[in-house]
């Protein structure tokens, strides 16, 4: 795949844009799914099991994107986040629409907690370039840390790479430092193919995670196309030296999900990736699966659901 | 961070492993008059049972009540009542599979997970699968009336013990044959567990007989005027001997040999699912597969950026205790074939060819060899020519579809192919033309009992699996 300098040659244009996208190799559907249904077989027990709980604990981004979201719920949500039970350090995040943002600030009041937001006329995408900054700006200013953006996908399923491209180039402009997330919405994709091509279309455009869905597509993140993104992130690292992280969201509700994509980090990625400044969960009801079955660790029983805090 | 995975051991004890084990000779256990073998744990090196074994009048013995049941039972028998029994042999295979596949792990030293999700199913599909020919042989397209052939006399190897029993046995009941059964020296357990499973469901005794020994007892059987048909799996050298020791005899003879399969990746392929299959292809089982993809074809144009990926892909394989869940590489069968696979590195390190093995831990116990990936080879060089049937992969390269083809098909082995591309075309016509008995497109070491599995050349004769394999043990 060539060098860094290389990659800049690609990105010149439309045209060397999309010969490199479909020179990239294929992905074999069969062959992928074998390979994650292997991965899904691992056992993982004992010390190593509770250490993949609180991992993904500190890898959540504790979620509420709904149309009925309130400033109540909102700060319930960032209180679960500061402390997910007494004693657990935060999750990495919350995230929510643009206009919760200032709220959530409010709420987490200077905790380690990032502050996510979605922007760009999430989840569809599909409204001028324009509004899609003034969301983005909209989102910053009200003190996001973090911009889950969503990506064309009419423009990338016809074939205008250098559109989507363009687009999140220049919400990556909008976002200077803040951590931006290339939501690839891969539901809508479909194909293997496709999503590997728009896992380096994010990464070529400076995306600094690239996220499988916005949870309002099913299916949202499946093993496989984690497994896929998380080779894109490995190849990237290997031409350019830089790590990107990846972010699956939506449909990964248990322990077990939650562990069997951490074999997966470990696995394909390597162990690199273990942090949640290169992976995390876009989750809500996650959290609270990890709790409870971190304390069945601990305490060597099962303590049922009302044990812990419904939010 | 680090994140190392807790032993997952599956428990020994699931295995119900007894101090020893008898043959099974016309419906019931008895000790066989043969020296004892001590069935040996290649992960700890430590005697797991002891096992009778059949003298010279065992066999004869065995090949008799074989004769008996098959003129008096079960060769006359409806189609439709042979069936019910081996439903309830796969049934009850299907329900004893954790106890089979722990106690396979245990003797043969393959991976839990691989006896448990390969091995077992696959033993148990193959009995239902039969089961459903039974009444339908007539349908079969083999000719009208198809009638059993007699007495089976079968060998089987020590690689895949339970499921190449199956994959013998059942064929041979659905088409009215009886049968005797020799397992391999060092594998004998799971076959007698499965002889336990066939008392159980109550076959007429005689029906199956299960003599365990060494070569001298595979020899007896085979050359027993009173078998009518010889199934062999095994190596070449022993299938030489066979076949000419039954030339002339009039006896049917199938024979499943050897292999040096290529696995073939063009510059077009889906490189990391490739890189899957290529793995897959030659550490699956140790490489203790008569299939394993042990020659990788690579187009050259991309031979440098697919090792690397290949390099960094073994060094993930978990190489030790096969009942550790976890585990992807078990241990060697046995420690003169630990040795075959080290003198054939030693060959492959002397002729020049480079050689690159993972940096996992081993075990300081048992029988271990880390999985190796041979670079530079050449079609010159043992390691490309010989089976080495352990966990080493030669790397050779090509230019052009043409020249992959031409070194692919340069040995005299022919049992199984794979073709790496997404271009269907090429597919097409290199399964045209590769001599092998199976290709495989895109994926390796798939198996089902609906596909007929078999050789060319020096990999033997006769299918077995699929409807082509019913022909082997029918008289058409």
């Amino acid at each position: 795949m060539g060098g860094t300098t290389e990659l800049t040659d690609v990105t010149r244009d439309e045209a060397s844009l999309r010969r490199f996208l479909h020179g990239l190799p294929g992905v074999d559907a069969v062959g992928i799914e074998q390979r994650s249904a292997g991965l899904a077989t691992r056992s993982i027990k004992k010390a190593s099991k509770l250490w993949a709980i609180d991992t993904a604990i500190s890898m959540v981004d504790l979620t509420t994107l709904e149309g009925a979201d309130t400033p109540g719920k909102v700060r319930t949500l960032c209180a679960k986040a500061r402390q997910p039970e007494p004693g657990i350090p935060p999750v990495a995040a919350v995230c929510v629409y643009p206009d919760m943002v200032a709220t959530a600030k409010d709420a987490l009041g200077g905790a380690a907690v990032n502050i996510a937001s979605v922007a760009t006329a999430f989840p569809s995408g599909r409204s001028s370039l324009k509004v899609k900054i003034t969301d983005t700006e909209y989102a910053i200013a009200a003190g996001a840390t973090e911009v889950d953006m969503v990506i064309d996908r009419g423009a990338f399923l016809s074939g205008r790479y250098g559109q989507v491209f363009d687009e999140i180039r220049t919400i990556k402009a909008v976002c200077g430092d803040v951590h931006l997330k290339v939501i690839l919405e891969t539901g809508e994709l479909a194909t293997y193919d496709n999503v590997r091509r728009a896992s380096w279309l994010g990464l070529l455009a400076g995306g600094d995670f690239i996220k499988t869905s916005t949870g309002k597509v099913s299916p949202a993140a499946t093993l496989p196309v984690t497994n896929l993104m998380l080779q894109a992130v490995r190849d990237w690292h290997e031409v350019t030296g830089q790590h990107r992280g990846v972010k699956p969201a939506g449909g990964i509700r248990t322990t077990k999900d939650a562990i069997r994509h951490l074999v997966a980090v470990r696995e394909v990625a390597g162990e690199a990736w273990l942090t949640p400044d290169l992976f995390r969960f876009g989750a809500s009801s996650l959290l609270n699966d990890l709790l409870m079955q971190r304390r069945t660790q601990l305490d060597g029983h099962y303590s049922g659901p009302d044990y812990v805090s419904v939010d | 961070m680090t994140w190392e995975y807790a032993p997952a051991p599956e428990s020994a004890a699931i295995a119900n492993l007894k101090p020893s084990y008898r043959m099974f000779v016309d419906g019931e256990f008895v000790e066989g008059a043969g020296e004892p073998l001590k069935s040996v744990n290649p992960a700890t090196e430590e005697v797991l049972a002891e096992v009778s074994t059949a003298s010279a009048a065992d066999v004869d013995r065995a090949v008799k009540a074989a004769r008996r049941a098959h003129d008096k039972t079960w060769g006359r028998m409806p189609g439709a009542e042979r069936a019910k029994y081996i439903y309830r042999i796969a049934r009850m295979v299907a329900e004893r599979a954790r106890e089979l596949a722990v106690l396979e792990s245990l003797d043969n030293g393959k991976p839990i997970k691989e006896a448990r999700d390969t091995d077992v199913p696959t033993a148990a599909a193959h009995f239902f699968y039969h089961a459903g020919w039974a009444d339908k042989l007539d349908y079969a397209g083999l000719g009208p009336d198809p009638r059993p052939l007699g007495v089976a006399g079968q060998v089987i190897p020590w690689n895949f013990p339970l499921l190449m029993a199956s994959w013998k046995i059942a064929p041979a009941l659905a088409c009215g044959n009886t049968v005797v059964l020799k397992p391999a020296e060092t594998t004998p357990l799971t076959a007698l567990v499965l002889a336990e499973i066939i008392q159980q469901a109550e076959l007429p005794p005689g029906v199956v007989n299960i003599i365990p020994g060494a070569g001298d007892v595979g020899a007896e059987l085979v050359n027993h005027p009173g078998v009518n048909k010889v199934a062999f799996t095994g190596s070449t050298e022993v299938g030489k001997v066979i076949q000419s020791a039954l030339a002339g005899t009039g006896k049917k003879l199938t024979l499943e040999l050897g292999g040096k399969a290529a696995n073939i990746v063009f510059d077009d392929a889906p490189l990391d699912q490739a890189v899957e299959g290529i793995v897959n292809g030659i550490f699956f089982n140790q490489g203790h597969v008569c299939c394993a993809g042990s020659r990788l074809l690579l187009q050259e144009s991309i031979a440098e950026e697919f090792l690397a990926k290949l390099h960094a892909r073994v060094s993930t394989l978990r190489v030790g205790d096969p009942l550790d869940k976890n585990t992807d590489v078990g241990a060697i069968n046995s420690r003169d074939q630990l040795t075959k696979i080290q003198d054939l590195v030693a060959s492959g390190e002397q002729e020049g060819a480079e050689r690159w093995s993972s940096p996992c831990p081993l075990p300081d116990k048992g029988f271990y060899f880390a999985p190796t990936v041979f670079a530079n080879v050449t079609q010159s060089m043992r390691i490309a020519r010989e089976e080495i049937f352990g966990p080493v992969l030669s790397v050779l390269t090509f230019r052009t579809p043409a020249e992959a083809l031409a070194k692919a098909n340069n040995t005299p082995y022919g049992l199984s192919a794979g073709v790496w591309t997404e271009k269907g075309s090429r597919i097409l016509w290199m399964a045209d033309r590769l001599r092998a008995g199976v290709v495989w497109a895109n994926t390796f070491n798939r198996f089902d009992p609906t596909a007929p599995f078999g050789g060319y050349q020096e990999s033997g004769f006769g299918r077995e699996g699929g409807r082509a394999g019913l022909e082997a043990y029918l008289d058409v």
